[in-house]
């Protein structure tokens, strides 16, 4: 087949955009969108990584602030959010063989999620709207440096975001306990019980053990949800908080900064984010390495009453962990510093680390495995948070943090290598996986390719994580600019592990649209000519 | 006190071990579950032991840290101390308002370092003059913003914003605006 036709009709012409059912689309299009928003923050993070070495003259200042302040956004919204959903609303009806309770919401958690992150991006990118993510209070209302106009468009892309993100809780949860046309009717509370995991902990207890109603990564995803429905909220509202000084601000009308308490805000900011990074990320992860873990080896979960258990005690984790981010607010009560600061998040290496053993047990029980795509991705995976995780439980520390806290040690070996190394390598071994699946048996253009990717990523990730550490190590400051090269060596290494990082999207990229052809990449986007709320044609 | 460079280097050298060790251990796990043998299940005892190790490792880091970071009761107890020099700051409009030009400490000396920031979050931290960093604090207006630091070691240090309060918060430095000195004139 000629390169053309390859490129235009995917390997060996297997993709069909044709065969695909409603709902093998919708989870296509989520995942190619959220691939393009990842596009972004790789190009965005090169961008950053290059002005760090030199102030280039084609990016203002404030364009590198703005940068800044989106690239997280659209890492966490636009990319893994839109994987995440894509992948979760097809496993949910495929795991617990029922259809989905309305693809119809499906498609309009999509159009806000992809539309919503395009707007804050545009937004950000027009107006140089650069509060970072943290908004602390009163920065949102700090109008000298930061249009409002541009503040007002960025807010309300968030909160599209939002309403999309609620449609995916209630789709989840109704997918869980409803009833389908035709079907006996489902104990609606006793399947939300078991996703949720109060009958997994009462088996604890028990004598004689009662099956499980919903099986364990249905049941992560439901715990995941529960704090994305607190964190969705807490978001919404702070944004509508943010909006109304805007609008306040356009209208002429200076509310007062001093209005709301600035540390009372930042605890209820960090508890809100804090279900993102330290509840729902974490426990959608431990969930995904079961599911991937049993599905690649065919075999039961190892200790799996204890990981539902896990699961559930990581949900209570995530609510009570957020004072490690004010560990260097003096004002903040000791008691929160060491109980929740300290305390409490040392539990996320206790439940992570079983998580990580769980998912190797696992493995282990069913060897010799040949090292396929989704294995190898998910090691990674693994080694990824394995690395991260202590990480962060340094820096949640009362005397590390009094000399790592705003360093570039905790955005590099904590945050991007839980990220880009943790969770991406994770959601990269779940799409290897469900490729052949939601492509009807498409096959992969190049196995080297894969493989290219895989190094990259891996060696990148890592690196570039590592690098940064070195420089937080010796003062370096996150969302700060040294325009002397005082740590150049860092960084310019840096730089080159991201240009790695690059290379192994770019290589992901034009593998997967030689895989199903550009062709087929618009087809994933068109109206499916299958109908039903089947999952997979029959 | 024991500086903080101290701690870094070994908080460097137990980070990178680690790393070196898990890198090593999935490297052969990644080889022994793909080449050759049989499935084994793990034993529970073994499950449990690790269990046990990381309930262990969780509590007792910081267990550890407070008893041998020398600021950490120090910090969690200062209103106990008694500072030998108070220096108050304050913040605004993204600028530092120093009591002096020039604060100089004497060695040895616990110095208070109470900072109040009349408009946005800022930060507080003072670094050496390699860039490395001393300590931070963050700086939130409406509420008391203070640090008791020992100073051990004498040097001339660099204050700077350490939280982002905004692109003009990039420029808030005052150069080599403390100096710790050796009363008895004997730089050690």
């Amino acid at each position: 087949m000629s390169f053309i036709k390859t490129l235009m009709n995917g390997e060996e012409g297997l993709f069909k955009g044709d065969t695909l059912t409603p709902m093998q689309k919708m989870a296509l299009r989520f995942v190619v969108v959220g691939l393009v928003y990842y596009g972004f923050v790789v190009i965005e993070g090169m961008l950053m990584r290059v002005y760090e070495v030199t102030p280039v003259s084609f990016i203002s200042q404030s364009q590198f602030f703005a940068i800044m302040t989106a690239h997280p956004l659209v890492g966490i919204f636009g990319s893994t959010y839109s994987i995440v959903f894509g992948a979760f609303l097809f496993l949910v009806p495929f795991l617990m063989k029922k259809p989905l309770w309305s693809i119809k919401m499906a498609n309009w958690n999509f159009v806000l999620v992809t539309g919503g992150t395009f707007i804050f991006w545009f937004a950000g990118f027009v107006s140089h709207y650069a509060p970072l993510y943290t908004l602390y209070w009163p920065l949102p209302a700090d109008f000298n440096q930061f249009s409002v106009w541009g503040g007002t468009f960025f807010i309300v892309g968030i909160a599209l975001v939002m309403v999309g993100t609620m449609l995916f809780i209630i789709n989840i949860f109704k997918t869980i306990t409803y009833t389908p046309e035709g079907w006996e009717k489902q104990p609606a509370g006793a399947l939300l019980g078991s996703a949720l995991g109060i009958s997994g902990f009462k088996n604890l207890f028990r004598k004689n053990k009662k099956e499980h109603l919903v099986s364990l990564p249905v049941a992560a995803i439901a715990r995941g949800t529960v704090d994305m429905a607190f964190n969705t909220g807490i978001i919404l509202f702070t944004g509508v908080l943010i909006l109304i000084y805007m609008v306040g601000s356009i209208l002429g009308f200076d509310l007062k900064t001093t209005a709301i308490d600035a540390l009372l805000y930042k605890n209820w900011f960090w508890w809100g984010l804090d279900l993102i990074a330290d509840g729902l990320v974490l426990i959608f992860v431990a969930g995904t390495w079961y599911l991937l873990a049993t599905l690649i080896t065919g075999k039961k979960l190892f200790m799996q009453n204890i990981a539902r258990a896990a699961l559930l005690v990581e949900l209570v984790v995530s609510w009570t962990v957020w004072s490690h981010h004010l560990l260097s607010d003096q004002s903040q009560p000791g008691m929160l510093k060491v109980l929740s600061g300290e305390m409490v998040t040392a539990f996320e290496l206790i439940t992570q680390g079983l998580a990580f053993f769980i998912t190797l047990a696992t493995l282990w029980s069913a060897r010799p495995l040949k090292m396929t795509n989704p294995l190898k991705f998910l090691l990674g995976g693994l080694l990824g948070f394995a690395l991260a995780v202590p990480a962060g439980i340094m820096q949640a520390d009362v005397g590390l943090n009094r000399i790592l806290h705003n360093t570039q040690w905790v955005i590099g070996p904590h945050v991007h290598v839980a990220i880009l190394v943790g969770l991406t390598m994770t959601l990269y071994s779940a799409i290897y996986f469900l490729f052949p699946i939601l492509t009807n048996g498409a096959k992969m253009y190049s196995q080297k390719l894969v493989n290219i990717h895989f190094w990259c990523h891996l060696i990148g990730g890592i690196g570039m994580g590592a690098f940064m550490g070195m420089a937080g190590l010796n003062g370096m400051l996150r969302r700060s600019l040294y325009v002397n090269g005082e740590f150049n060596t860092y960084m310019i290494l840096a730089a080159l592990a991201g240009t790695l990082l690059l290379i192994g999207f770019l290589v992901f990229f034009y593998n997967i649209v030689m895989s199903v052809g550009v062709k087929g990449v618009i087809d994933i986007f068109l109206p499916a000519k299958v109908k039903g709320k089947n999952l997979l044609p029959e | 006190m024991v500086d903080s460079t101290v701690v870094i280097n070994g908080q460097t050298l137990a980070y990178t071990f680690y790393c070196i060790v898990l890198i090593l251990l999935m490297a052969w796990f990644a080889y022994k579950v793909t080449k050759g043998g049989s499935g084994t299940f793990v034993k529970p005892a073994i499950f449990y032991t690790f269990v046990g190790f990381l309930t262990v490792l969780g509590v007792s880091l910081h267990i550890i840290t407070y008893n041998t970071i020398p600021w950490a009761e120090m910090d969690l107890n200062r209103a106990n101390y008694t500072p030998d020099k108070t220096f108050v700051i304050t913040v605004q409009d993204h600028k530092f308002t120093l009591p002096s030009n020039k604060m100089i400490i004497d060695l040895n000396d616990k110095v208070l370092f109470d900072v109040k920031s009349n408009d946005l979050t800022y930060g507080f931290g003072l670094f050496r003059s390699d860039n490395t960093m001393m300590f931070q604090m963050q700086v939130v207006p409406g509420h008391r913003n203070d640090i008791l630091w020992h100073f051990t070691k004498p040097g001339v240090y660099t204050i700077r914003s350490t939280e982002y309060s905004g692109p003009k918060g990039v420029f808030m430095i005052e150069k080599d605006v403390v100096e710790v000195v050796d009363p008895r004139g004997i730089i050690k």
